[in-house]
């Protein structure tokens, strides 16, 4: 492969981040008579050229017009930024004999980070979910014997380390796409790792345990002064409410939970609601 | 499938003397079934990578792509509901997709 393709290949190979722009559309100089005015085929691009834009890079390739060359710069860090694929057309240049340009922003953001702090058979079923979503997925747990990459083998990265002083090396690299999610289930830990996540721009912190335990866990946060607002961000008990129970199924409430809150959809989150998690079965 | 495995697939293809040709939603008005950026390759043998569609338009549009392997020419085709030239192979959500197929020489 070579060319514009193989450089967003090599930059998805390094999780880096790539936006590919393509010529998809050429419109007439004039769109009443179209034959009237031919366009300069040395001024308008081809149908299906690109450009590659990455950060702190210069583009790679032209539409053959330096102004036009520097809006869709210009759109493609926008995209990047906003992490939108787009479509935007761009008027003839009657000057240069140049066509009207639509095109076509496809933008390859990195993957998503998730974070679950504690090692046990929920975290394994959770790791297998997350990659299934296409997250980057590390594991921490203070405990030698619990923390090995044997007993998460579809972890990008197995952590041993105290969660909170793990999560703050990485706090400052937490954003709105990436997830934390504390499986730990003791509060030894997870008061610890959620302060340490608490004042960053992660979207989504959820604790996982029983109602009871959650309630301890808030008091335990409250003592250490966090906030209502604070709290509010904290998703605890952990996923939403669809009778799991496996540590499979469980995974997949809390995927759920986090799509939904990315997609700001209503779903029934187990923190809205009250009673037993666990349903008896019949 | 992730563009990153459809990319994969086109390289071997290359590799081993294959024509290629990729498609890719470029725009989705009303409710379409994958959002733009979906990819899918098509190589002169007919073998497939990846999925432009929840499987509607899929086909026709592996046979655009043979089209444009021929005429070497890139297409922006739309395929919908609205489209009735596209009816016979339109989505059934009644949603609109743009999708450009073009060669990789």
């Amino acid at each position: 492969m070579i060319g514009p393709l193989a450089v967003v290949r090599d930059c998805l190979r390094a999780g880096e981040p790539v936006v590919l722009v393509t010529v998809v559309e050429l419109s007439p100089l004039d769109p009443v008579s179209d034959h009237a005015v031919a366009p300069d085929t040395s001024t308008s691009p081809a149908l299906g050229a690109k450009i590659v834009i990455r950060l702190g890079a210069d583009p790679l390739g032209s539409f053959g017009e330096p102004t036009l060359d520097e809006t869709i710069a210009r759109d493609a860090l926008d995209a990047l930024e906003t992490e939108r694929n787009a479509l935007r057309s761009y008027p003839p240049n009657r000057a240069l004999h140049r066509c009207g340009v639509t095109a076509f922003y496809q933008v390859f953001a990195p993957p998503r980070q998730m974070v679950v702090v504690g090692a046990t058979d929920f975290t394994a079923a959770l790791v297998r979910v997350a990659k299934v979503l296409g997250y980057r997925v590390t594991v921490c747990d203070a405990r030698p014997a619990f923390a090995t990459a044997l007993r998460f083998p579809e972890a990008d990265e197995v952590v041993t380390d105290w969660p909170d002083r793990y999560l703050a090396t990485v706090a400052a690299h937490l954003g709105p796409r990436d997830a934390v999610c504390v499986l730990s289930h003791d509060h030894k830990f997870d008061v610890p790792a959620i302060l340490a996540v608490l004042d960053t721009r992660v979207g989504y912190i959820g604790a996982m345990g029983s109602r009871r335990t959650n309630a301890e866990r808030i008091e335990g946060l409250r003592r250490e002064g966090v906030s209502d607002e604070e709290l509010a961000r904290i998703m605890a008990p952990i996923g939403i409410d669809i009778g799991a129970r496996t540590p499979e199924e469980t995974a997949i409430a809390i995927a759920a939970e986090i799509i939904a809150l990315r997609a700001n959809s209503r779903v029934p989150s187990l923190r809205d609601g009250s009673g037993p998690i666990h349903q008896a079965r019949e | 499938m992730a563009m990153r495995t459809v990319l994969d697939e086109i390289e071997r293809w290359q590799a081993g003397g294959h024509r290629v040709a990729l498609a890719r939603v470029v725009g989705v008005t009303g409710s379409g079934p994958r959002d733009s950026g979906a990819a899918m390759a098509v190589n002169d043998d007919g073998e497939v990578a990846g999925s432009v569609s929840g499987g509607c338009v899929d086909g026709a549009v592996v046979s655009a792509a043979f089209d444009v392997l021929s005429s070497g020419e890139p297409q922006l085709c739309a395929f919908g509901y609205s489209d009735d030239e596209a009816f016979s192979v339109g989505l059934t959500c009644s949603g609109t997709v743009k999708i450009f197929i073009e060669p990789l020489d």
